[in-house]
């Protein structure tokens, strides 16, 4: 019967001449295994802690016209939120005189320290901030100026969310005109 | 001159230990992700700093940057109530299997009127063809009595439960005045206390709220 001789090279031949085969490493280099590994990792832990959703907490007043509010002028602060996230303050009450003069326009970021200079100097008795949404605000302009009220530990029930009168209205348009917002 | 010889180590670290670790690792994370339900109605939550989590099972009011408003029941077990109810007192005219077909749905985003012909449309139409229920003035506002569907679904329960379960989502594009429309709807129901869904941002260092958080870290 024919044979076929299927080694090359090797077998049990040894001697001059013939070569010996070269044992191959079985090893595998892991290093950029455990890379991709790390990598993939580091993804997940990042994508799950972030994608976690919170709830803050909303309390609506009863609309009772019985158990109407009585503010203190000399306590209040009223938050006007324009377009543009553009905000606007004024203290106490507005005068016919000189409302130009007690209306202040200024930033969300600013707006911080006003909160705090305002709750610093006044009895925490009387202190109230009256929060106002223009037609042109967005949902992240009245959640965010919540969340400022969070922020400077305004206890509850000193702050709440009043419609626009026109007055005021009217005083935001004009504003926006002499400061170019569109 | 003669050299002391150094013995040459080889400087190759055996990775397999460190590759099992890594993969092990990998398999947890990904297993003990929870997968996030595909949204259908994108939505992007402005931040707070208030750090509850969002209770699950939630009722969900979505509002998109275009002013659409949907309704996401996430309780299934009073899903088919809060449909049966509005059925009935709105005289929507609704089969059961038309019933069955709507709590199939992941959300509830059309006017009262045209539920009955956009449940026969097939394919159904995606989030985004679909008008949202309509909200745009205190008379023509159907959420009201979707709220109303909802409180007598949970009436019975503790008001409390319902409470913790209503849930606000709004896009930041959102306008102030479609969030107040949601907001008559739910006072209007006489639920006064409810959540909005945000996604969670740090304290800024050196506010009244950061120095009291740290106030009751020391005191513990």
């Amino acid at each position: 019967m024919a044979e076929m001789d299927t080694s090359s090279g090797g077998g049990h031949k040894k001697g001059p001449g013939v070569k010996k085969s070269k044992k191959m490493s079985t090893r595998v280099d892991l290093t950029p295994m455990v890379d991709l590994g790390f990598l993939l990792i580091t993804f997940f832990v990042f994508t799950t802690t972030m994608s976690k959703p919170t709830a803050m907490n909303m309390n609506e007043p009863k609309d009772d016209p019985d158990q109407q509010l009585k503010v203190k002028q000399s306590g209040a602060m009223t938050i006007l939120l324009g377009r543009d996230d553009q905000v606007y303050y004024y203290m106490g009450q507005l005068t016919a005189e000189d409302a130009s003069q007690q209306f202040k326009s200024t930033n969300f970021k600013d707006i911080r320290q006003v909160i705090l200079d305002k709750k610093k100097a006044t009895p925490i008795g009387d202190l109230m901030y009256i929060i106002k949404s223009d037609k042109e605000a967005t949902f992240k302009n009245a959640i965010d100026i919540l969340d400022e009220m969070a922020i400077s530990d305004v206890p509850p029930g000193h702050y709440a969310e009043v419609d626009m009168s026109e007055t005021e209205e009217k005083l935001i348009s004009m504003t926006e005109q002499a400061n170019g917002i569109k | 001159m003669g050299r002391a010889k150094l013995p040459r180590k080889s400087t190759n670290i055996d990775m397999t230990a460190m590759c099992d670790v890594a993969f092990l690792l990998l398999s947890f994370f990904i297993l003990a992700t929870k997968q996030k339900p595909p949204e259908a109605i994108a939505v992007v939550a402005p931040t707070s700093v208030s750090s509850k989590a969002a209770p699950e099972k939630s009722i969900l009011i979505t509002l998109t940057k275009e002013g659409k408003c949907f309704l996401l029941l996430g309780d299934e077990t009073k899903k088919q109530e809060v449909l049966e109810d509005i059925n009935t007192t709105k005289g929507l005219g609704l089969s059961p299997q038309e019933i069955t077909k709507l709590t199939k749905l992941g959300f509830i985003g059309m006017p009262l009127g045209q539920i009955k012909s956009i449940l026969a449309l097939d394919p159904f139409p995606s989030a985004d063809k679909l008008a949202g229920i309509p909200i745009q003035d205190s008379a023509n506002n159907e959420m009201v009595d979707w709220i109303r569907s909802i409180t007598n679904a949970y009436a019975g329960g503790d008001q409390k439960e319902l409470e913790e379960k209503m849930l606000i989502k709004g896009d930041n594009l959102a306008k102030y005045p479609a969030f107040k429309n949601i907001k008559f709807a739910l006072k209007k129901n006489n639920i006064f206390k409810f959540r909005i869904v945000t996604n969670s941002e740090t304290v800024p260092p050196g506010s009244e709220l950061y120095l009291k958080n740290r106030e009751i870290l020391e005191k513990k």
